[in-house]
Formats: C-alpha cells, structure tokens, sequence
C-alpha cells in the first residue's frame, strides 16, 4: 500500500523544537509555568489551562511501556514482525514509538517494563525517539 | 432536542452490498437515497436539508437534484451518521427544515470514485508523532489499547476471539452477511496474525456500499407510509486524533460523554434496551462500548459476551446483522448500525428481535476519537 511508505515528520513552526531537539539526541517536553502540567505532543499553550507560558524541559529519557500491537503485515521500511508501541515517560506524558533492541515477541515485549530512549536518524534532519529495554 | 419529537422515516441500505465495482462512490450514496426514498415515498424535491460524510453535501445534494435550506458535513469518521441524526433533529426541532436526508455510500473495497481522505499528512499532529513508527491503518492503531485493557482487567485472548465467534451466529441469520458460516474460537485464535494481539477475524470487513436515512417531525410522519422510529435521546463527543493520546486504554471517553447524554435526555434506564448495536471495527470495540455505555461492570464485558449474553437467545442481543466484523464494512460503518436499528424497529430484521421496543446504535468515529450514540423507539417512550 503505496501511501503507508515510512512517513518522515515535517515539522511546523510549533512543533520545531522539539525536532531540534531529537536532532540533538534529546527528548523535549513542555511544562507550563503557571499549573506545572508537562505536556506532549508539543503546542504553545497549555492543554489543560490554556496559559501561554509554558518552558521547554529535557525529559530523562526513561519510560515504561504502556501498551503496543505487533505488525505482521509488510509494511516498506520496516522489519517484519515490527512493534508498535505507546510508551509513558517518567515525566507523565505518554508518546507512541517503536521498541527496539529486542526480539518483536509478546514475550520480550512486557507491559510496564523500563525502556530508555534511543534515537534513530531517519534523514539528516529528523532523528526519530525510540525506547529500548532498559540495562539492568 | 425533544424526546419522540423527531422521526426516522425512510431507510434503506444500497441495493446489494459487498463488492460493487460498477458504482462510484457518489453513485453509491445515490443509490441508498434512491431507496430511502422510495421506502417512504417521497421525491428529492420533498428533501430540505442534507447531511452526508465522506463526501461534501454539496456533492450529494447537487448529485441528486436537491436544493437544500439546511446542510451538515460534520465528518469525525464512521459515526458521523450518528451525530447527523442528532443534528438533523435539532435542527427539525428548531424550524431550520423539515425532512432531512442522511446519506452514507463508500466504495470501500472496489476504490471506484473516491477521494483521498486520510488526514494524515507529514506535517499533522499524527503525521509527526504516529505514522513515522508504522502505523499503517486502523488495524495497527484501533489495536494498540487492548494489552492494556487485557492486563488491567484480564480479558483473555479466548474472549476477545468470543466476540467474532457470537456475531458471526448472528451473521448466519442474514441472507445479505458478507460471511455466514460458523466459525470456533480456534478458528479465531488460529486464523491470520494482522497486529498481535489482534487475528484476521477479529478485525472488519473491507466492503461497498452505502445507506440512507430520512427523517422529519414525529407530526409530519403520521402522514408517511412507513412505521416511525422515533429519536429518543442522542449524545456525541471527540477526543483525540491521536490513539497514543488516548485518556486511559481500557475506556474511551468519547464513548461515556456520549452515551451519558443520550440516556439523560431519554431518560430510559438500561432495563428498557431491547436491542443494541455498537460500532465493531475490531473484536474489543462491543467490550469498550458495553462498558462505557453502563451496561457491564468496568473488566466485565468480556465475561458478559463469552457467556453469551449478546448471542442469540441472549439478554441483550447485540450486532445482530453480524457487525463490522460479518455483515459489511466499507469504512464508514456508523450508517449500517442504524440501518439495522431501524429494521428492528420496524420489525423488519433478518435476525429479529421478538417485540423490540428500544434500540441503541452507538458509533466510533477515528480510533476512539469520536462517538455518537442514537436512542430509539417505535413507540413514543
């Protein structure tokens, strides 16, 4: 299916920094100043107060798993059986991502094991966020 | 708007269903309105307001030689249909029109006429934060909750494969089900693997086909030849285009916003559901919906199902054309669910439900990003 083909993100004004940041190997939040929600994916305001004063903060990049499914389906640019996963960083927010450094198996693959963050050049500009099993 | 004050009364799905490679997809919404319309006897020139989805309703009324006063393209997916029900009454309700034609056609399978509709370009919030990692359609997003459902509250593979196995008993019962022969919870736990946890049988159909409703005020339908259907009570919601930012992975709140409103303004109480129809892209879609709606206890809707409760012969019959997952799918699949409340209502259905009263079609529009819920009646309740 032609229009599946491994998307690369475009970034908007918006979003900016937080693709310079994944450009840097770091993963960026936004925190607002005034209720102190951390908040993705990245907006200039805060979703749940509405302020406009909002800091960008750098998350540790440690994270659980969530949830994910295993794509059997062939899909171009990717190995196949592939993971897709929702991960919950320290921080609160949670943020899709694929689990790498492992097998693509439900055994490898258990809920709320830690994960810590990887990035995955995916041009020269845009480095994509994955998680990997974290080191005991 | 008003309880009972608001009637279906004209519907009708496209002539056949399944693979229609000789319409487009404009054709496909035609055809449905055609019948609707011939189902209550009216023509094009009695339609003043047009809701569709899919397609604009510029393209719909002008296809069809309409010339509407009120119009409605809310498109949040496949309950869009749902919330044009909810909007047509009010709307009827407030003087804005008088009979409104609801129109649903996808060439889902065959891709004869249609326009490229998935909104997720590179530089959208799910094209930046979802599709880059392989997301390739419904059956890889719609999925991805589920293991989180399946730990919190145990649902075992077995019951989730019990959802596909109980519609498809009541797909057996209708001549136009796009699959009717029984199957086991082996077959399903056996059949192809499509996104783990999830197996060909427990995702949709990918079908043509199309539907149409139309409705006016409860007063005007005492003149029509059809039984009316009364609306009852209606509810909507939205929450996110993205399933990764989901509130909680066991239970949408699009679902619960939305069936809470319709119970409130109809003011029935569970008891009085004879019939149910939840929205069925995938196996857990009737767990989430039973549970949102109020019907089960939060983790108990798998039980409630494998127990056969929603079966044949079952407390609350449940999908009882046989579902996304059976009858047909086009994409779209919010306007079968009505159709088939419809048919109930009317006492029209391949699988009727003895002396079915009140019916409930609620829809899901995205992945959990929307929800419509329709309540209702062949009696003023």
């Amino acid at each position: 299916m032609a229009e599946f083909k491994k998307q690369v993100p475009r970034p908007t004004p918006e979003t900016q920094h937080f693709w310079d940041g994944t450009k840097k190997q770091q993963l960026l939040l936004q925190q607002c100043d005034q209720c102190q929600h951390t908040y993705f994916p990245p907006r200039p305001f805060c979703p749940k107060c509405a302020s406009t004063e909002v800091t960008i903060t750098q998350a540790s990049g440690k994270a659980t798993l969530y949830s994910y499914v295993i794509n059997h389906r062939p899909l171009p640019g990717f190995d196949n059986p592939h993971s897709i996963a929702v991960v919950e960083l320290e921080e609160g927010p949670r943020m899709m991502s694929n689990i790498v450094g492992c097998p693509q198996t439900p055994e490898a693959l258990v809920l709320d094991m830690a994960l810590d963050v990887t990035f995955e050049a995916l041009t020269d500009d845009i480095n994509l966020a994955q998680f990997q099993p974290a080191e005991a | 708007m008003k309880p009972n004050s608001v009637a279906i009364v004209g519907a009708a799905e496209t002539t056949e269903l399944g693979k229609i490679p000789n319409l487009s997809q404009i054709q496909l919404h035609a055809d449905a309105a055609l019948n609707a319309l011939k189902d209550v006897g009216l023509k094009p020139s009695d339609i003043d307001g047009v809701a569709t989805a899919g397609e604009i309703p510029t393209n719909v009324a002008y296809y069809l030689g309409i010339t509407p006063k009120w119009v409605d393209g809310t498109s949040v997916g496949g309950c869009s249909f749902m919330l044009h029900v909810r909007h047509a009454a009010a709307a009827i309700n407030a003087g804005l029109c008088e009979t409104v034609l609801i129109t649903h056609g996808e060439s889902g399978r065959s891709r004869v006429g249609v326009s490229n509709t998935w909104p997720r370009g590179s530089s959208t919030l799910p094209g930046q934060f979802e599709m880059p990692f392989g997301v390739a359609g419904p059956p890889t997003m719609f999925t991805i909750p589920v293991l989180r459902y399946m730990k919190e509250y145990g649902l075992t593979h077995e019951q989730l494969a019990m959802v596909s196995v109980v519609q498809r008993e009541w797909a057996a019962k209708n001549p136009r089900a796009s699959f009717k022969e029984p199957i086991t919870v082996d077959d399903v736990l056996n059949s192809k693997m499509i996104a783990y946890p999830f197996r060909k049988l427990q995702c949709c159909l990918v079908t043509d086909g199309g539907g149409a409703l139309i409705l006016t005020s409860a007063e005007r339908a005492k003149d029509l030849p059809q039984k009316p259907v009364y609306i009852n009570g209606t509810g909507e919601s939205v929450e996110t285009p993205l399933i990764s930012q989901m509130e909680d992975f066991t239970t949408s709140k699009a679902f619960r916003v939305s069936g809470q409103q319709a119970f409130k303004e109809s003011g029935i109480t569970h008891g009085d559901v004879d019939h149910l129809m939840i929205y069925d892209a995938f196996a857990h879609l009737p767990i989430y919906g039973l549970e949102d709606l109020g019907f089960c206890d939060r983790g108990g809707a798998g039980e409630y199902i494998a127990n056969r409760n929603t079966a044949p012969g079952g407390a609350l019959p449940l999908n009882t054309n046989g579902g996304g997952l059976s009858y047909m799918h086009s994409g779209m699949y919010g306007m079968y669910a009505l159709q088939e409340s419809v048919r109930q209502l009317r006492g029209t259905a391949a699988a009727q439900v003895k002396d079915a009263k009140v019916s409930i079609a609620h829809g899901v529009g995205g992945m959990f990003a929307a929800s419509g819920t329709i309540i209702m009646s062949n009696e003023k309740i």
